[in-house]
């Protein structure tokens, strides 16, 4: 097995440097080595080890759930406010069929999905081929449905199962 | 005019403040109004993502202004309370639908 | 201290207090033992909201690292909680 991950090594660095809030050389060799230490031991771990692919398409994935974070706060404050008048709000169970088979790409996509308010990962199948959400405002569901799929799930799976 | 006392850290600190504190509040209204239990689970991630994203940003400005240099160390709550809230979140939307079968 | 900052300050402590107020309120009244937990769960986060404004408006670095810990042991407390809830038991065998 292969030992050493370096990305992991980097973040944990990084990490303690900002924690520490310098760049000291002594500080700078000391997380150099806690980091590189924590990497090489963690390994044994983690069976699986992610492989990014394409980090420039994960940058855009990032803004796009920034921009989506936004919106979706703004529109479920509506609905808590009683702002939308005009229709029921009618909050339910959602089914999506998933291509993505990689875990570290089903995680990302279990923080994206709960961070934006309005839906929430409720569960997986076993054989990793549906996904069921529970959504705020249940008003069209294939809308929903290619919402996850296209805005989501395409760009996950260029970056993990290219 | 330098340090927190320019109008150009001033008042993008107090926005965020007001829009964060607002945002939060929204949230907890949510708690207490929505009717069924998954419902309430949305004004939760409210107040913890966005709400709790601009009191951060604004953290970092003020403590980046008061020390002149860029002081990022706040973010990092950002990151232990992104990784970590669909976990809560998952676990508690399982024990609700396996309590609500069995009750 | 520009008054400006320390006005918002003050509202968005409020604003936070009054949040921590409305999840005390889903903690007392449930119904069921999953909304405690997520009323619980508000009540860290907005607390730790709150620290993060104390701190700017004390420019001080000391309340940042609590409320670092807090973003810590209250996910474990939650997790803890929820994983009681669902199995009856906390660490399994």
């Amino acid at each position: 097995m292969k030992r050493g991950a370096p990305v992991l090594a980097l973040v944990l660095a990084a990490m303690w440097l900002v924690l520490n809030d310098t760049l000291a050389p002594a500080q700078v060799l000391l997380a150099a080595l806690v980091a590189a230490a924590l990497a090489w031991w963690s390994a044994r771990l983690r069976p699986l080890r992610p492989r990014l692919h394409r980090p420039l398409l994960a940058l855009g994935l990032l803004g796009r759930v920034f921009v989506d974070i936004v919106r979706s706060n703004l529109s479920v404050g509506r609905i808590i406010l009683g702002l939308v008048r005009d229709r029921d709000i009618r909050s339910g169970f959602l089914e999506v069929p998933l291509e993505l088979r990689d875990p570290h790409g089903l995680a990302v996509l279990a923080t994206i999905v709960t961070s934006t308010p309005g839906t929430v990962w409720v569960d997986l199948s076993a054989d990793r081929r549906t996904l069921t959400l529970h959504v705020l405002d249940l008003q069209d569901e294939a809308a929903w449905v290619r919402v996850i799929k296209d805005r989501y799930e395409r760009p996950l799976l260029g970056i993990f199962q290219p | 005019m330098t340090g927190i006392e320019s109008p150009w850290f001033a008042v993008p600190v107090a926005l965020l403040l007001v829009a964060g504190g607002l945002l939060a509040v929204v949230g907890s209204l949510g708690l207490v109004r929505l009717r069924t239990f998954q419902a309430r689970m949305h004004g939760v991630s409210m107040g913890g993502t966005l709400g709790l994203g601009c009191v951060i940003v604004a953290s970092v400005v003020a403590s980046s202004a008061i020390a002149q240099r860029f002081v990022p160390h706040a973010l990092l709550v950002t990151v232990f309370v992104v990784i970590t809230a669909p976990a809560t979140a998952m676990l508690l939307m399982r024990a609700s639908l396996y309590r609500g079968r069995e009750r | 201290m520009s008054a400006l900052i320390d006005g918002a300050a003050w509202f968005a402590s409020g604003c936070f207090g009054v949040a921590m107020l409305l999840a005390l309120w889903r903690v007392m009244r449930g119904p069921a033992a999953e909304d405690r937990v997520l009323g619980l769960d508000t009540l860290y986060v907005n607390g730790l909201a709150m620290l993060l404004v104390f701190g700017i408006r004390t420019a001080s670095g000391a309340y940042f690292e609590i409320a670092l810990l807090m973003a810590l042991f209250g996910f474990v407390g939650s997790v803890a909680l929820a994983k009681f809830l669902l199995r009856g038991e906390v660490i399994e065998p």
